[in-house]
């Protein structure tokens, strides 16, 4: 709480209006907004189906690849950017197939922003998720599967609303960790005004010239998150 | 639309090993004891877990057949499941869950609804059909858990202790109004619980496992009447002895030998109730033709009367009743003599 | 026994003293570095506790930007020798050191990788299409550096990403992110293991001056000032040099 009431204290409030008005604050608070969005989604559409086969199934290697799953939490995150250009790099593991048959290059795209923040905070997500499975009772998808519904139906009409709660609240600590990404961000994606350079970049590098500049970055992106999270807890984790 | 299966499940220092048939109509409890395997029994049925041997069949199609690698998933049988406790899932109102299993079946929304008002109408819960799960009482739950499983019209219905979360009060109006729609399902079902009285008041046909065996099957009057077991005569409330009968008289171990009315030969159970034996200060003259001498080792009420239990020869439990008990000054330790007719002692072969 | 006990007490106390006076000898230089000077700094550390046997130097390095917050914040140091004269302003402005004194010039290359596979000689080459480019952000000293020889060149050039600092710029040449990156002549020559530094005329238009002073605060007044008037030397100079340093 107490660097919070720094920031606050330290705030140039008398030139706040103007600098927030510059086209450099508002295009790094949408590409923050959008990307960590898009990291969340994402990390739903991996990342649910992944703690189902954690809480659910048993494969080999099971515990180890929970364990993989943690990973990114103790990975500094630089290293994790750079981990993501060895594979999807121009010459990474999967860069030069992806480029040569789709096209497609992630370094120094939005797209890379992306998932460099959906890498980082997958394991929230996942860990939320994998333990509100393992606290749902199992025995509800098997009363599915007696009445008809095969795995997918149960997961979707039985299982998913009943960990509802958890699967939001994983989602939304994932999206606060994307929205706060830096290291990988800047490693994997790079900096550039409008493409990629996020909230947290644009305060790094603000940092460098101008305190002030970084204070108001930082209070914008502080101040945003907490009225999204405090508006989503109400909705979704308010009542459960 | 038969059952006819053999179900044999393995686990470490337990196997369950039950050959079970039902006809159309028909309704079988498997009754026994905790851990005996019953439930094991009814997910083998529903295909929750796979059989390590044996099969299941239902009319004729193969279910599961280990030896023949075998096996249909449980959302692909026909087969209606009431859980022990129900499992209605809880984020679903009432109707929503008795209409899950017809959309699963690929029922249009509406023909599904149709269908669970229906169903909701007949268990008399049309004003709860839009009550969630938790707002139900028990015996709603229990219903709208029947409903459920009727639903997707079953070619079996399998019952896990359907009464065993109720009440006493609400579990006899439950209890009848199972025993109507068990009625009027056409084909066979199976029934597990460890109350004697839910299975042969609702079972056409007994089926009592014990440790993973049948250990004796028939209606309800045969088993009451001649158990084979010690589980099964304490369920019935019958003292039970194995023996080796020469006419009517039947050695039962230790030396003692107890007269019957019916002569037999070879290996015999003798069944009586407790409230044939007589108890006496001293030793009867004249007409009983069984009569030891015996110990009392616990005294406890038993309805109106009071049930002795005693040790000697033969461990027995008597039925005495409270005035003969302050007379004769029964409690533990006391030294009483113990009487039984021959008429109400029951022999039959073992 | 008597006379024995003080006597083991005298050896306890004149051991205790000698420490302590051999730790008062040891002084110790406290020197914030800008990053980019990290290999030369050790050398010239190294070369300076020759020079003054006892005195022990320890060197934090970072960006220069950041050290002149640590120092205006009140970070205990002696000397601060930063990467841009506007980063030394902040901290001089602040009253936290004397006069600087510019002991080398610094200039951009062109880093390429090895071998130099698309064959860049210019900062003309680098705005073809197709060209991938990393540069320092122009927060930064070799970002405003970068900006300074573009324009004097003429070149309009648009990067895929604009890095925190020089090494980040690099490391994504090294890795193979990009064909070429706008570096400091002593990165490239630190890092000529796998990358090769192309040198154009228009640098010399952004020079880099590294200015160092000894700080007002500075617990050790002595030894900063050594170690500043050490830097001067030839004998600093010709380490600074070999690292790809000019002198100024």
């Amino acid at each position: 709480m107490l660097p919070l009431a720094g920031l606050l204290i330290r705030a140039p409030w008398s030139t706040l209006p103007q600098r927030l008005t510059e086209p450099g604050v508002l295009a790094a608070l949408r590409l923050s907004l959008l990307t960590a969005t898009l990291a969340t989604a994402l990390c739903l559409l991996a990342g649910v189906p992944l703690a189902w086969l954690l809480a659910r199934t048993t494969f080999p290697g099971r515990r180890l690849v929970r364990a993989l799953v943690t990973v990114p939490l103790v990975l500094p995150p630089v290293v994790g950017g750079v981990a993501l250009l060895l594979v999807f790099g121009r010459r990474g593991l999967l860069g030069g197939w992806l480029d040569a048959t789709l096209g497609v290059t992630l370094p120094f795209t939005t797209a890379g922003v992306v998932l460099a923040e959906a890498f980082v905070a997958m394991p929230f997500l996942v860990i939320s998720v994998e333990g509100a499975l393992r606290a749902a009772d199992a025995r509800y998808e098997e009363a599915a599967a007696t009445l008809g519904a095969g795995r997918w139906t149960a997961f979707r009409r039985v299982t998913l609303p009943l960990i509802a709660p958890g699967v939001a609240a994983g989602a939304v600590l994932c999206w606060a960790r994307a929205l706060g990404e830096f290291g990988a961000t800047i490693t994997f994606a790079g900096n550039f005004p409008g493409r990629t350079q996020t909230m947290p970049l644009a305060v790094y590098l603000a940092l460098e010239q101008d305190l002030d500049a970084a204070i108001v970055l930082s209070l914008v992106l502080l101040a945003v998150s907490v009225l999204i999270l405090a508006g989503l807890r109400d909705r979704w984790l308010g009542t459960s | 639309m038969t059952l006819d299966a053999h179900l044999v499940v393995r686990r470490p220092g337990f196997t369950l090993d039950v050959p079970l048939r039902a006809e159309p109509g028909e309704v079988v409890a498997l009754l026994g004891p905790n851990g005996a395997g019953k439930t094991t029994a009814l997910r083998a049925l529903a295909g929750l877990i796979a059989l390590d041997d044996g099969y299941v069949r239902l009319h004729d199609r193969t279910l599961d057949d280990p030896a023949a690698r075998l096996f249909i998933a449980p959302e692909q049988r026909r087969i209606g499941v009431v859980f022990q406790d129900y499992l209605l899932f809880p984020h679903l109102s009432a109707v929503d869950n008795v209409a899950f299993g017809p959309r699963c079946r690929g029922l249009s929304r509406a023909e599904s609804r149709r269908r669970a008002d229906d169903l909701l109408t007949r268990v008399g819960l049309a004003e709860h059909a839009g009550k969630k799960p938790r707002q139900l009482s028990g015996g709603q739950a229990q219903r709208v858990a029947l409903a459920r499983a009727l639903a997707t019209e079953p070619e079996l219905l399998l019952l896990d202790e359907p009464l065993a979360a109720l009440d006493a009060r609400t579990r006899l109006d439950t209890r009848a109004h199972l025993r109507t729609h068990l009625g009027a399902h056409a084909g066979p079902a199976v029934l597990v619980t460890h109350d004697p009285l839910d299975a042969m008041m609702l079972a056409d046909r007994l089926v009592i496992v014990e440790d993973g065996r049948v250990v004796q099957t028939g209606d309800a009057a045969t088993i009451t009447s001649r158990p084979r077991t010690d589980y099964v005569a304490r369920l019935v409330g019958l003292n039970l002895y194995r023996g080796h009968a020469e006419g009517i008289r039947v050695q039962v171990g230790g030396g003692f030998t107890l007269t019957t009315a019916t002569p037999h030969t070879g290996d015999v159970f003798v069944a009586f109730p407790p409230a044939a034996v007589a108890l006496y200060a001293v030793r009867p003259e004249g007409s009983p033709r069984n009569t030891w001498q015996a110990t009392v080792t616990a005294v406890a009420r038993h309805g109106d009367a009071l049930r002795i239990e005693l040790t000697g020869p033969v461990a027995v439990a008597a039925d005495v009743t409270p005035a003969a008990a302050v007379q004769l000054g029964l409690e533990p330790g006391r030294e009483v003599w113990a009487a039984l007719k021959a008429t109400e002692a029951t022999a039959y072969p073992a | 026994m008597r006379t024995r006990l003080p006597a083991a007490l005298a050896a306890v106390l004149i051991a205790a003293g000698c420490s302590a006076q051999a730790a008062a000898g040891d002084e110790k230089v406290t020197v914030l570095a800008a990053a980019s000077l990290t290999g030369s700094f050790d050398r010239i550390g190294e070369l300076f506790e020759k020079a003054n046997p006892g005195t022990d130097v320890v060197f934090s390095y970072g960006g220069s930007t950041g050290l002149a917050q640590q120092i205006t914040a009140g970070a205990p140091a002696d000397v601060f020798a930063a990467a841009s004269p506007a980063t030394m302003t902040t901290v001089t402005d602040a009253g936290d050191g004397g006069t600087p004194v510019t002991f080398a010039r610094n200039q951009l290359v062109i880093a390429v990788p090895k071998g130099n596979p698309e064959g860049i000689t210019s900062l003309a080459a680098l705005a073809k299409p197709g060209v991938k480019v990393a540069m320092c952000a122009a927060q930064v000293p070799c970002g405003a550096a970068a900006q300074k020889a573009l324009s004097a060149a003429g070149v309009a050039l648009k990067p895929v990403t604009e890095e925190q600092d020089v090494r980040a710029a690099l490391a994504k040449v090294k890795l193979g992110e990009v064909d070429a990156a706008l570096v400091y002549r002593t990165d490239a020559r630190a890092a000529a293991a796998d990358v090769a530094g192309v040198e154009f005329p228009e640098s010399a238009s952004a020079i880099n001056d590294y200015p160092i002073v000894a700080l007002t605060k500075a617990p050790n007044r002595s030894g900063a000032d050594a170690f500043v008037a050490f830097v001067q030397t030839p004998q600093a100079q010709q380490v600074l040099a070999d690292a790809g340093f000019q002198r100024p």
